[in-house]
């Protein structure tokens, strides 16, 4: 079943498109990922998804239902449907660890604090920041920061996760613990749709992978083509250079 | 002249003289404090209201760039001189003072909605993402986020603001308003030396903005040291 389904969707920065005719399907429980060389249109994608700007032109439907980014409800919906780590973190610079994990299910979704206290220490636990609960964002190096973003993204419970370059700030270690992460979470059956250079691990956990360059989609196939048989010059060259790597 | 303000000493601390300093220094104080807790307040919502995004309040937003524009362009005193003038024709009555008071208030508020909108355009971008995908509203993620990374921008200026924003109300005296300044010229003309009667004037201004200025520190205080904007 088609969970996340982005049909011919544009986006402009100004007068700069950076986004044109991009076709993208997501299964329930799959993992897609998108690749593509730097400034290629990855993070505004999933901008655009979140209404973080709006598109010009196409369709964003989450599980069969069109998204009308002019019409608030709406937006507000796919937001708590769908949460994301962005390329940044952008952890709340004011709150310490625990409070930037809790402050959207308490206040926004009005659940009780001790559940969910108690939830974001047991997430913040399994990303291996339980003893960083009184931190502030700017005590937490870049991979403890990215980890908390991830823990405040599942404190949400989405259906969908949106995960920006979630390993590049990170050192080897941590780069397994935080992909162990997103494995424990593909087989607990969460839709994701993850930007990552980590080519093994997109290879290893994807069901299909996006390439992207320059604001189009290239190629969209299962990893197996992508990396070993690519059929566009443009995947050839890009796979070519980064397995070189 | 040591000798002449001795010798003056008695006379110019007598009872009436004393009463007339007394009640121009509340003349000061009232006309800075209410100037001051006003212009934050008003200042801070207009602020708020020029950051928003909703259709409803654009009228609103282009009403607060024009005033905030405007009034941060032109001298105090002649905003003070319009205002008694427009009072004047208006005939609603008010005293001088009263006058006064909304004029060093349409002051203070523009010029802390300039100072609040920088403070506010300091904080990163990525806070508002964030909080826009958490589904907090426009309002919640100032005072969740915003305003609370915001404050250390914001208070050194206010601050600052406000100890200049005390001398300044001396211009008062221009439409009538016995306030400090205006009480040492009284003083002076009737014959007191300009050194006791400008040297008292000095301790008085310098009695109201020293408490504020400390104030203003020691909040900075506070907040800087947590590395935690
Ligand atoms: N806020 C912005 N205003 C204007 N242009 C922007 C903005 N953000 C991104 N762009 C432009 O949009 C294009 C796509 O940027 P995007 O961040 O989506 O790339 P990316 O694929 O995520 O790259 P990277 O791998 O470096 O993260 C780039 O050309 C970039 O310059
Ligand atoms: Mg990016």
């Amino acid at each position: 079943m088609r969970h996340l389904d982005i049909v011919d969707l544009r986006a402009d920065y100004g007068s700069h498109t950076v986004l044109e005719r991009i076709n993208l399907e997501v299964g329930k429980g799959e993992i897609v990922s998108l690749i593509g060389p730097s400034g290629s249109g990855k993070s505004t994608l999933l901008r655009v998804i979140l209404g973080l700007l709006p598109p010009i032109a196409g369709e964003v439907r989450i599980g069969g239902q069109t998204i009308d980014y002019r019409n608030k409800r709406d937006v507000k919906a796919i937001r708590s449907r769908v949460a994301v780590v962005f390329q940044q973190y952008n952890l709340f610079q004011n709150m310490d660890v625990l409070r930037n994990v809790t402050i959207a299910p308490v206040k926004v979704k009005g659940r009780p604090r001790a559940e969910v206290e108690e939830e974001a220490k047991l997430l913040l636990t399994r990303v291996g920041l339980g003893d960083k609960l009184k931190s502030y964002p700017d005590q937490l190096s870049g991979g403890q920061q990215q980890r908390v973003a991830i823990a405040r993204a599942l404190a949400l419970k989405p259906e969908i996760l949106l995960l920006d370059e979630v390993t590049s700030a990170l050192d080897p270690e941590l780069v397994n613990e935080v992909l162990d992460t997103i494995r424990d979470l593909a087989t607990e059956g969460m839709t994701m749709l993850i930007v990552s250079h980590e080519m093994a691990f997109v290879r290893e956990v994807s069901s299909k992978v996006v390439f992207m360059a320059a604001g189009h989609v290239v190629e969209t196939g299962p990893p197996k083509q992508i990396f070993d048989n690519p059929q566009m010059a443009r995947t050839q060259d890009f796979v070519g250079k980064i397995l070189r790597h | 002249m040591l000798e002449r303000i001795i010798e003056e000493a008695p006379a110019f601390f007598g009872y009436y003289n004393v009463v007339f300093l007394l009640e121009a220094l509340l003349a000061t104080f009232l006309l800075s404090v209410i100037g001051c807790l006003v212009g934050f307040l008003a200042g801070f919502a207009m602020a708020a209201v020029r950051r928003s995004g909703g259709r409803a309040l654009a009228p609103a937003r282009w009403l607060i760039l024009a005033y905030v524009e405007v009034f941060r362009r032109i001298p105090f005193l002649v905003t003070l001189l319009l205002c008694f003038f427009l009072f004047e024709v208006l005939k609603l009555g008010l005293t001088t003072f009263q006058v006064a008071v909304v004029a060093v208030c349409l002051i203070a508020s523009a010029y802390i909605a300039e100072i609040v909108r920088g403070g506010l355009d300091s904080v990163h971008h990525n806070q508002w993402d964030a909080a826009a995908t958490l589904n907090f509203t426009y309002w919640e993620t100032l005072r969740w986020v915003v305003v609370p990374q915001a404050w250390r921008v914001i208070l050194p200026p206010v601050f600052s603001f406000f100890v200049l924003f005390i001398k300044d109300t001396a211009l008062a005296s221009q439409i009538g308003v016995v306030e400090l300044t205006y009480a040492g010229k009284v003083l002076n003309n009737k014959g007191f030396s300009a050194a006791l009667v400008f040297g008292s004037i000095l301790i008085l201004y310098f009695a109201l903005s020293w408490p504020l200025a400390r104030a203003g520190s020691w909040m900075e205080k506070k907040l800087a040291p947590s590395r935690h904007r």
